[in-house]
């Protein structure tokens, strides 16, 4: 693990202050350059280690071994058994093919939900009476549990990948609606008093002024639905069991099979590392898009 | 005869004020009584500053004239399309670079996009920007930014220029090197300008007439002409005649706290 990552942090160092090692007497920047690998690689390791040692102290010491099997494996065969194998209906190769699915379907949906819930945002933007008439419905779909939500779903539409899109959009949604309507909303009042003397019509204004202002919050938006479409996905899928199997189901059926625990483990730090995945494409866009003028994108991550 | 009879028509013509307030008052709607019967013109070529204390209804002048507010009574004449407002902050568009944000009047007024490209770029120029086209706003000083702010207003060729407040942010020095080149600007264009300021030593610098303006309900107190002709070096504050106007002013401010 150490020798692997040293490297990457040197060649990551040197990038990042080329002058500094030019100029700085050989001692004293190695030593500066030891200081912040120490700093960033050995706490993460340290805690990595113990959450690993608790895991093999409870798969090992304190369950076993049937209940092991079933209740926790141990990592070496989740990596063995969820990661390393490749066969038509075991390990790593249906877990992708599920994520592929689950993550088309996730996709799709965002598209949707942030098309849609921009069009709204933008309506509720535009008069006060649509704000008031729209809003209370956009906090009862985000209260109302998904688990409530899924089974109606059931009851209304077709229950294969249209299904689960349409768990997405309900999950995706609300983020999207309340952090463009709050982007467009605190546009600077001095800036809208020049369009105003310069009689920008609304689409003007829209377009110049509010939908620019309002990049910052929509992405911020964008991130948690992206999050909570992938959620939409897994759990709709869970319910619905019908149409390509994706996440849900596959955890549904290794979770019900009850020796696959390995598998159902990995599934699920797949399905996470998608998450993270979106997340990060997301937080790389939004840098790019904003880098230049707005703070949040100033910073380093 | 018929020649010298047409140059004085047209010089009236000229001469007529670019801005009139007559009899102008404002209540809000809250009940503020903001300005009290005021009334001055402003011809073109004449540079007018407006001083007095805080909350007296100076930016509220501004306001009226340039129809974000309107007023309770007395009339406001003025050419609306020929107006260039310079706000207390540049309220430049942080997305936009320099180049962008002088360009965006243009964009809202609809003008040719050629036309529009030699208008920016003689804008930039004349507020010693060139070089900075490609820069946001973030990436500027606070003076860099008044000026793109005044480039950007300059692309319209206002023929009436409203300033509320706009070096108030600024350090000293900045603000000093800005009158200077205000002035030049001014000098240039011709225009009419009603500059609002807390500054006595930028208005005097600054103006062809200060007005002090009473504590609300706004009221006009004292009206000085300021003899100085333009171009006016930087030196001129330290005049004995300046120091002279200064203090009259200073002591209208002060009957105007009292």
């Amino acid at each position: 693990m150490t020798a692997i990552d040293a490297p990457t942090q040197q060649a990551a160092d040197s990038r990042d202050d080329i002058v500094i090692i030019a100029d700085a007497p050989a001692a004293a920047s190695s030593n500066g350059r030891f200081r912040t690998v120490v700093e960033r690689v050995i706490p993460p390791g340290i805690v990595f280690a113990v959450v690993l040692g608790l895991w093999y102290f409870i798969s090992y010491g304190v369950m076993n071994e049937n209940r092991r099997k079933v209740a926790l494996p141990p990592a070496h065969e989740v990596l063995l058994d969820g990661f390393l194998t490749w066969e038509d209906k075991a390990g790593l190769k249906p877990i992708l093919a599920a994520m592929q699915v689950t993550g088309f379907v996730a996709l799709v949906g965002l598209v949707i939900a942030t098309v849609l819930g921009m069009g709204i945002a933008i309506a509720m933007n535009r008069a006060k009476w649509i704000e008031r008439s729209i809003f209370p419905y956009a906090v009862f779909i985000q209260t109302l549990p998904i688990l409530a939500l899924v089974p109606m779903i059931k009851l209304w539409a077709d229950t294969g990948v249209k299904g689960r899109i349409i768990a997405c959009v309900l999950i995706a949604i609300f983020p999207i609606i309340t952090n463009t309507l709050f982007g467009l909303q605190s546009t600077e009042r001095a800036h809208h008093d020049l369009f105003t003397l310069h009689k920008a019509n609304r689409w003007t204004r829209l377009v110049k002024l509010e939908l620019p202002g309002a990049m910052p919050a929509i992405f911020t938006g964008l991130r948690i639905a992206a999050g909570g479409s992938v959620i939409g996905a897994i759990v709709g899928d869970f319910f619905f069991r019908k149409g390509s199997i994706g996440i849900g189901r596959l955890i549904d059926n290794y979770q019900k099979d009850g020796l696959r625990t390995a598998e159902l483990f990995a599934t699920a730090i797949v399905s996470s590392l998608f998450g993270i995945a979106i997340f990060v494409v997301f937080g790389v866009i939004g840098n790019r898009v904003l880098r230049t003028w707005h703070d949040s994108a100033a910073r380093d991550i | 005869m018929t020649l010298i009879d047409s140059t004085s028509s047209s010089n009236a013509a000229e001469t007529g004020p670019a801005l009139s307030f007559d009899r102008l008052s404002m209540v809000f709607p809250d009940g503020t009584h903001a300005l009290d019967d005021v009334s001055f013109d402003i011809r073109p070529g004449e540079f007018l500053t407006v001083v007095g204390p805080s909350g007296c209804g100076k930016s509220t002048l501004l306001k009226i004239a340039s129809g974000l507010t309107e007023n309770s009574s007395g009339v406001c004449r003025v050419n609306r399309d020929s107006i260039g407002y310079v706000f207390q902050d540049a309220t430049l568009l942080p997305w936009r670079t320099v180049q962008r944000n002088v360009e965006l009047l243009g964009e809202l007024h609809k003008l040719d996009d050629t036309d529009l490209k030699a208008r920016v770029a003689e804008a930039i120029e004349l507020v010693g920007l060139s070089g900075h086209e490609d820069k946001y706003p973030k990436q500027l000083s606070g003076g860099m930014r008044m000026r793109a702010s005044l480039a950007r207003s300059l692309v319209m060729q206002p023929r009436v220029f409203l300033f509320d407040e706009p070096f108030g942010a600024l350090d000293e020095i900045t603000r000093e090197r800005l009158n200077d080149e205000l002035l030049k600007l001014f000098k240039l264009e011709g225009f009419a300008g009603l500059f609002i300021t807390h500054s006595i030593a930028e208005a005097v610098f600054l103006s062809t007439r200060v007005l002090v303006m009473s504590g609300r309900p706004g009221r006009i107190i004292d009206d000085i002409e300021i003899p100085f002709d333009y171009p006016r070096e930087p030196e001129l504050r330290y005049d004995p005649l300046f120091a002279e106007i200064s203090a009259r002013v200073s002591a209208g401010l002060k009957e105007a706290h009292a």
